[in-house]
């Protein structure tokens, strides 16, 4: 097992591709190689602190360890129907399925809380600046409830949704709500005047300038919005899941803390991480899609 | 256009308040190349903005073509110094952005999309991005946007001043051709004292802050003109010493405005 620790020797170096790759392609695997050694690295120092003995394993266990079993810790995910009396351990799907649906179960909480939030927070937004009046009737409760926590909802979604898709979907869209609809009202205020102007010098009614100019000025920064907040939507439907609310990743954390599973734990943050990465990935995806005209400024960093 | 004791005060009436502009009296003929000269900041913008209608003015009144100025017309079409392409738009769409606004068809945005490019000399980018272009093809897309609503009045806000020298140049003749050809006025705004003689039929000078008329100069040289003449090099003598007192004027302000 010992040879695990040279699990950084094993990971791929970025080698030059094989000549005859567009360099699109070329770039692709090298970022791809990169990705692939920074988190190699990391696992690599892990198991080294676990060679030396620094790292107890029943506590901390490396990555050869929590990964070793799969169909081992697969087992605990059959959470599908814990909750309900009379259905034992062993029925219900497979371990594998099991895996798949708590996955499924909770990305599914998350895109959906991420796509509530983000309609109604834009269109709340919008209209508080579209019309006078909403702003000084709704703006000052939006701020005021916005730098509460997430958590302190938690009994509030129990209390009107109970258990199952709902409340966890609600905490997601809590969580978010506020500062998209602040962060979108801000974005209004900073699109450029001169194209608001030139739209009204070409006759452009107040709602031809919202629905023409405004809206996709803002979509940019919007869809940047929406990233970041991707991760506070995982973050916020672990918390919902683990506390009660239906099955999911966050109740396979909970079961793990209570039965004292340190590798399960480990295994399902994992999970997690890669799932949280592939989301971002396919959001950055869609931002290039839709937002082709926004040129790319990473690259005149780099040149620093 | 005619515009009598116009005045503006920006954020009238609380502690911040300033006036920008003090007693305008200018008319405009059809037809006619005004070019305001001035220092930077002594309300020339302000007063194209008001005519534009894009902002009210705070005293006197301001008529175009005998009716006051209550809002933005496609009539008045304005042209900014920055970029004001819209980036989500090609540049087709972006020039016939004021029709789509009316909901023509596509066929007929298509159409006058092309001949106002085609005035401009960019027929060949209607499908073109304007992250594409350079700063003097989007000028020049900016302007035939402003073409395609036939407007009546061309109000340019400096709209080469983020240009080269040599582009600038060039764009000044392409503006003269162009407005020959449209009929517009034009209201031009510079500080630029060659840009002011290249182009004007007449030089409006700008006091520094509050903004007032100092002076209003005739150029009756044919054109094109040629920049070394012995008449463009006087005319650039006296604008230079209209403007110099103005510019002295608004330093010495500011060095005042600056605590320490």
């Amino acid at each position: 097992m010992n040879t695990d620790v040279a699990g950084t020797a094993v990971v791929p170096r970025p080698a030059p591709a094989p000549s005859g790759l567009s360099p699109a392609t070329r770039q692709a695997l090298a970022r791809f190689g990169w990705a692939v050694l920074s988190v190699g690295l990391f696992a690599g120092i892990w198991e080294v602190l676990w060679a030396l003995g620094w790292a107890d394993e029943k506590l901390l266990p490396p990555p050869h360890i929590f990964l070793g079993n799969i169909p081992d810790q697969a087992r605990f995910f059959n959470t599908a129907t814990r909750w309900q009396i009379g259905v034992d351990a062993n029925s219900g799907p497979s371990p594998y399925e099991a895996v798949f649906i708590t996955i499924g179960a909770t990305g599914m909480r998350v895109f959906v809380g991420l796509l509530i939030a983000a309609v109604l927070s834009v269109s709340i937004g919008v209209l508080i600046r579209y019309v006078g009046i909403l702003e000084k009737l709704v703006l000052p409760t939006i701020t005021l409830l916005s730098p509460v926590s997430p958590i302190a909802w938690l009994p509030v979604a129990i209390f009107i949704f109970g258990i199952g898709n709902a409340p966890a979907i609600f905490m997601v869209v809590v969580a978010l709500f506020f500062h998209m609809v602040l962060s979108t009202i801000s974005q209004i205020d900073n699109v450029n005047r001169n194209f608001i102007n030139v739209a009204r010098t070409m006759g452009a009614s107040k709602r031809q300038v919202y629905a023409r100019v405004i809206i996709p000025a803002i979509l940019p920064q919007l869809l940047i919005v929406l990233r970041l907040n991707l991760f506070g939507a995982w973050m916020v439907v672990l918390v919902a899941e683990s506390t009660g609310v239906g099955f999911g990743l966050g109740q396979v954390i909970m079961m793990a803390r209570n039965t004292f599973n340190p590798s399960l734990v480990f295994f399902t943050i994992a999970l997690i991480g890669l799932l949280g990465f592939l989301s971002d990935w396919l959001l950055r995806f869609v931002q290039k899609r839709v937002l082709y005209w926004v040129p790319e400024t990473a690259g005149v960093l780099r040149g620093l | 256009m005619v515009c009598r004791n116009v005045g503006k005060t920006w954020a009238e009436g609380t502690a911040r308040a300033h006036e920008a502009l003090r007693d305008i009296d200018l008319d405009i003929a059809p037809g006619e190349f005004v070019v305001l000269l001035g220092p930077s900041g002594c309300g020339k913008s302000t007063l194209l903005y008001l005519i534009a209608g894009l902002e009210r003015q705070t005293a006197g009144s301001i008529f175009a073509f005998r009716d006051p100025v209550e809002g933005p017309s496609p009539d008045r079409s304005l042209i900014f110094q920055e970029t004001s392409l819209f980036p989500w738009l090609t540049v087709w769409q972006n020039v016939s952005f004021g029709l789509s606004i009316r909901g023509a068809p596509e066929a007929e945005r298509r159409a006058v999309a092309r001949e106002a490019l085609q005035r401009v000399g960019l027929a060949e980018a209607m499908e073109k991005r304007p992250d594409e272009l350079s700063g003097g093809m989007r000028q020049r897309v900016a302007v035939a946007r402003a073409l395609a609503m036939r407007p009546k009045v061309l109000l340019m806000d400096e709209p080469f001043a983020a240009l080269d020298v040599q582009t600038r140049a060039k764009m000044q003749d392409f503006l003269l051709d162009v407005w020959r050809d449209s009929g517009a006025s034009v209201l031009f705004v510079t500080h630029h004292i060659d840009e002011a003689v290249a182009l004007a039929d007449r030089v409006v000078v700008f006091t520094a802050r509050p903004g007032r008329i100092k002076s209003i100069i005739p150029i009756d040289l044919p054109r094109p003109r040629d920049p070394f003449s012995p008449e463009a090099e006087a005319l650039r003598r006296q604008l230079t010493e209209e403007l110099r007192s103005e510019v002295d004027r608004a330093f010495a302000e500011q060095e005042a405005l600056t605590p320490g």
